[in-house]
């Protein structure tokens, strides 16, 4: 390993990233914005997840119990027939006719079963007594954010090593440099570490653009956070580093990296919780290395969990990493 | 003289077809070595494989009479037919990335005047014409210095003008006492550059020798020209052999005297007769029996 000729192509690999502005400014913006959006769009009260025609003004009705149902949306409606039609639909979860104590849900929506059961619950009288829980208030965004910044490293980490390189064989460029007494290894090496700092620099700057202006909770430590991004940075790269030891084509690159990144996007409860799904796409999700960034960055940003106990996470990352890199060293070719 | 690069019954197959079949080559010191060949004579295979980017299927190769090693690397220069450089990166940055791979290198200053770069050497290589980026290809291929310098059809799809300055510079980098070794698909620059050219086809070279005792090892005769218009139709018979080429008449000729009379016999017009001698163009076809750029 030659340091000199490992630092000349780092330098360039970093000067081709930073002057790329618009690639940059992607890389940047895409994951703040996305995330503003979701503070955005769960601000408030937030999403209504059931929706209920109520047939004349809302605030005619008698303001009965379960008027004051918190998570439902009450939408007044005119039109009878094309309420029902909606109903039908799914669009509305539920119709009642406040004047004419009558309702209609649709027998098929588990909406509108769990509705009716929460309408005659409310206008009922009960001996159960109400408990609360304790414990800190969490967003939807909180606990969001951190599947959205892993899944923007994610994308940055395939693409940006993966597709670049196999984008450099197929115009030539590698087999110039196959040319020179530049090795693999010092190849190889230059482009894992540029793109991992410059990684590094565009989640921390993301970060804290996103706590700044969504101020998302930060309850554990910076330094696990970090170690946490590295790793998973790491082996991330050296993931794209197995599709582009061979690919020729980019659309073959960018195919393979896309049946790589959209199933890990959905099986490493990004958006939502794996909780209740099938026992094997669980385990499933236990192979892709952006479950473990994020179950491990969620446990320190939420729960303000130390290293020990992400250590499980955090072997999980090294050991994907070491294979990853071995299997992708092994593969390389220039050409 | 010394042999710098020498082969030995190079093979090379590729998935069922043999590219290179055979081949005995020996490049001297000092010289430039023009390897010629139509599209799919393996002519690039070998060139590849001389340059140490493919491995034979067969054969040896050895430069100063060693096998192909880090050294070799050291010593080499290569300017490809087509190597996209990186984006947003300039002239500068990129000769300065090359040079650090290169226990020696020449001085920048030195490069940028043999390349004559000094107008576009900050400039982002995305923004360089066909000639600079010709140019700057060149200065990447002498960063080291090397000993041996290759240059893959360097002038392709340059203008008349930027192929002549390119001529140039060529001719410096001899004048310091490099080898190269050149392919191209023109002749006019076969001629104008190699001290020694080998024709490829089918895998094999079919004929090698300097230039000019190339063209009198095959020929003996001259081409003289004339309009197609200037004949009567149909052609009339005629002593010497007789090509037509879309509106020109060409007829093969060792005794211009006798042609001559032969045509003013015929009452065919000469104000516009036109006398050339063979060229490198003329033997390619003739060993080859197929045009240059097919």
């Amino acid at each position: 390993m030659n340091v000199r000729r490992f630092w000349a192509v780092f330098l360039c690999r970093n000067w081709e990233f930073l002057r790329d502005r618009s690639t940059l400014t992607w890389n940047l913006l895409f994951p703040i914005a996305l995330i503003a959006g979701f503070a955005v769009a769960f601000s408030g009260s937030g999403l209504s997840f059931y929706k209920v025609g109520v047939l004349g003004a809302v605030e005619e009705t008698d303001g009965g119990a379960f008027f004051q149902t918190r998570h439902v949306q009450f939408i007044p409606v005119a039109d009878l027939a094309a309420s029902l039609v909606k109903v039908e639909r799914h669009q509305l979860d539920m119709l009642i006719d406040p004047a004419e104590r009558r309702y209609w849900v649709n027998e098929e929506s588990s909406k509108g079963y769990l509705l009716e059961r929460v309408l005659r619950g409310a206008e009922a009288e009960t001996d159960f007594h109400k408990q609360t829980v304790s414990g800190q208030i969490i967003r939807y965004v909180d606990w969001v954010a951190p599947g959205i910044l892993a899944m923007n490293m994610m994308f940055s980490c395939l693409f940006g090593v993966g597709y670049v390189i196999v984008r450099y064989r197929k115009t030539g460029m590698l087999k110039r440099l196959k040319a020179t007494p530049l090795t693999p290894l010092e190849f190889l090496s230059a482009q894992v570490i540029s793109r991992l700092w410059l990684i590094l620099a565009t989640t921390a700057l993301v970060f804290a653009g996103a706590h700044f202006f969504i101020g998302f909770p930060m309850h554990g430590s910076y330094f696990d956070l970090f170690l946490v991004f590295v790793l998973g940075a790491i082996s991330l790269i050296s993931l794209g580093l197995i599709v582009a030891a061979r690919a020729t084509s980019e659309e073959l690159a960018a195919g393979l990296l896309n049946a790589l990144s959209w199933p890990m996007t959905f099986l490493s409860g990004v958006w939502f919780s794996l909780e209740g799904v099938h026992p094997w796409l669980q385990q499933l999700a236990q192979l892709a290395p952006l479950t473990h960034i994020i179950d491990a960055a969620r446990a320190i940003m939420i729960d303000g969990a130390g290293l020990a106990a992400i250590s499980g996470h955090l072997l999980a990352l090294v050991a994907m990493s070491v294979g990853f890199m071995v299997v992708g060293a092994r593969l390389f070719r220039w050409e | 003289m010394t042999v710098l690069l020498e082969t030995r019954d190079l093979i090379k197959h590729f998935r069922g077809v043999q590219a290179v079949n055979g081949l005995d080559l020996a490049i001297t010191a000092g010289r430039c070595f023009g390897l010629l060949g139509p599209n799919g004579a393996g002519k690039t295979t070998t060139v590849e494989i001389l340059e140490g980017i493919q491995d034979p299927t067969h054969g040896t190769i050895r430069y100063r009479g060693e096998p192909l090693g880090p050294r070799f690397r050291q010593d080499i220069g290569i300017m490809f037919q087509s190597t996209a450089l990186q984006d947003h990166v300039t002239g500068r940055e990129n000769l300065r990335m090359f040079a650090s791979f290169y226990p020696r290198s020449l001085p920048l200053d030195e490069l940028v005047e043999a390349c004559a770069l000094g107008d576009f050497l900050d400039r982002d290589t995305r923004k360089l014409s066909g000639g600079q980026r010709q140019r700057l290809l060149l200065a990447i291929a002498l960063v080291n210095d090397p000993e041996l310098l290759f240059l893959d059809e360097p002038t392709t799809g340059l203008d008349p003008q930027a192929r002549r300055n390119f001529w140039e510079l060529i001719h410096r980098i001899k004048a310091r006492g490099k080898t190269i070794l050149l392919t191209t698909h023109y002749m006019e620059e076969a001629y104008h550059l190699c001290d020694e050219i080998a024709i490829m086809d089918h895998g094999r070279i079919i004929a090698q020798g300097t230039p000019r005792a190339l063209l009198a090892a095959h020929f003996d005769d001259v081409v003289l020209q004339l309009p197609l218009a200037d004949f009567p139709d149909p052609l009339p018979p005629l002593a010497h052999p007789v090509m037509v080429h879309r509106d020109m008449v060409e007829i093969l000729t060792d005794d211009v005297g006798a042609t001559v009379q032969e045509l003013l016999a015929q009452h065919i017009p000469l104000a516009r007769l036109l006398i050339r001698p063979r060229t490198l163009e003329d033997l390619f076809l003739e060993l080859t029996g197929r045009e240059l750029r097919t």
